[in-house]
């Protein structure tokens, strides 16, 4: 690392502060990840680190090389709109696995499916 | 003019990623638009659904909806993670009817709701527009079709329809 003494106190704390912010958020979604139970929950534990996590490291990131080479550098940004706009695909790949899944089984999570009928039942019918 | 650019929006958002990820400079700005141009023509080869922005203004409305969501659900999740199986969590599925139906709007629907940790889109029955989501805490079933009926579709049918 060439330049950091460049860095101004102020700057390395926030970009110290927000890449800590962003591991830790990373590191809670991981444990998530392994304490939920089902695989409904579990879906939802990674996302802390696709959103928080990844949001405050690549604000860290900007921040860190806007400073050093005095001047904007947005391209992080980038990554943020690719990380939010494939997540959807795979989560919906692998939710409607599952739910195909306990959907012919009938076992799992299938007591905790009321969506199933929900979704294809005439129960409910929306707005009128 | 639309038979040069088919869709302005995908050329514009081309060239700024042209641009962020190389430097401004005049050359680069010449040589962006020229693959911009050749892309945006391509696509138009494929034939896609045009998307019909109608509100410009409320678009940086529903980013920052997004982003207070995003921040508050990231502190909601990280609290149930640490407290673990102390907390009594109760996930579970909703049905939420929509009435959106614009291909453009679902999809920004689907990021945002994927993006936000605590709901996830599981599915989408195109014919009776019947969305189920899965919440990691749910409370209260019709406070969520509620929040996501108000919050964000009527938010999308307003840019969009």
């Amino acid at each position: 690392m060439n330049g950091l003494e460049d860095l101004p106190a102020w700057a390395a704390l926030l970009v110290a502060f927000l890449l800590l912010l962003g591991s830790g958020l990373t590191l809670l979604g991981t444990i998530g990840l392994a304490r939920f139970k089902t695989f409904y929950e579990r879906v939802h534990a990674p996302t802390l680190g696709t959103t928080g996590g990844a949001g405050a490291i690549l604000i860290a990131s900007m921040l860190f090389f806007s400073v050093l080479q005095s001047r904007p550098v947005l391209h992080e940004v980038l990554i943020t709109v690719f990380v939010v706009v494939t997540t959807p695909v795979t989560l919906m790949l692998l939710a409607r696995a599952a739910i195909y899944r306990d959907r012919t089984e009938g076992t799992g999570g299938a007591s905790g499916l009321p969506g199933d009928e929900g979704v294809n039942d005439g129960e409910h019918t929306g707005r009128e | 003019m639309s038979r040069f650019l088919p869709y302005p929006l995908l050329t514009a958002s081309l060239l700024v990623m042209w641009l962020l990820l190389n430097s401004v400079s005049l050359g680069h700005i010449l040589l962006g638009s020229i693959i911009a141009i050749a892309a945006s023509w391509a696509m138009a080869a494929l034939q896609p659904d045009k998307p019909r922005i109608r509100n410009w203004h409320l678009i940086p409305v529903l980013i920052g909806k997004v982003l207070v969501d995003i921040f508050r659900s990231n502190v909601a999740v990280s609290g149930l993670i640490l407290k673990g199986d102390r907390a009594r969590r109760t996930p579970g599925f909703v049905v939420i009817p929509l009435t959106l139906r614009d291909r453009t709007a679902l999809a920004i629907l689907a990021c945002i709701i994927t993006a936000t940790p605590g709901t996830a889109w599981v599915e989408y029955h195109a014919d009776n527009g019947r969305l189920l989501i899965h919440v990691l805490d749910l409370v209260d079933r019709d406070a969520w079709i509620e929040l996501i009926q108000t919050r964000y579709e009527r938010l999308l049918r307003e840019i969009f329809e």
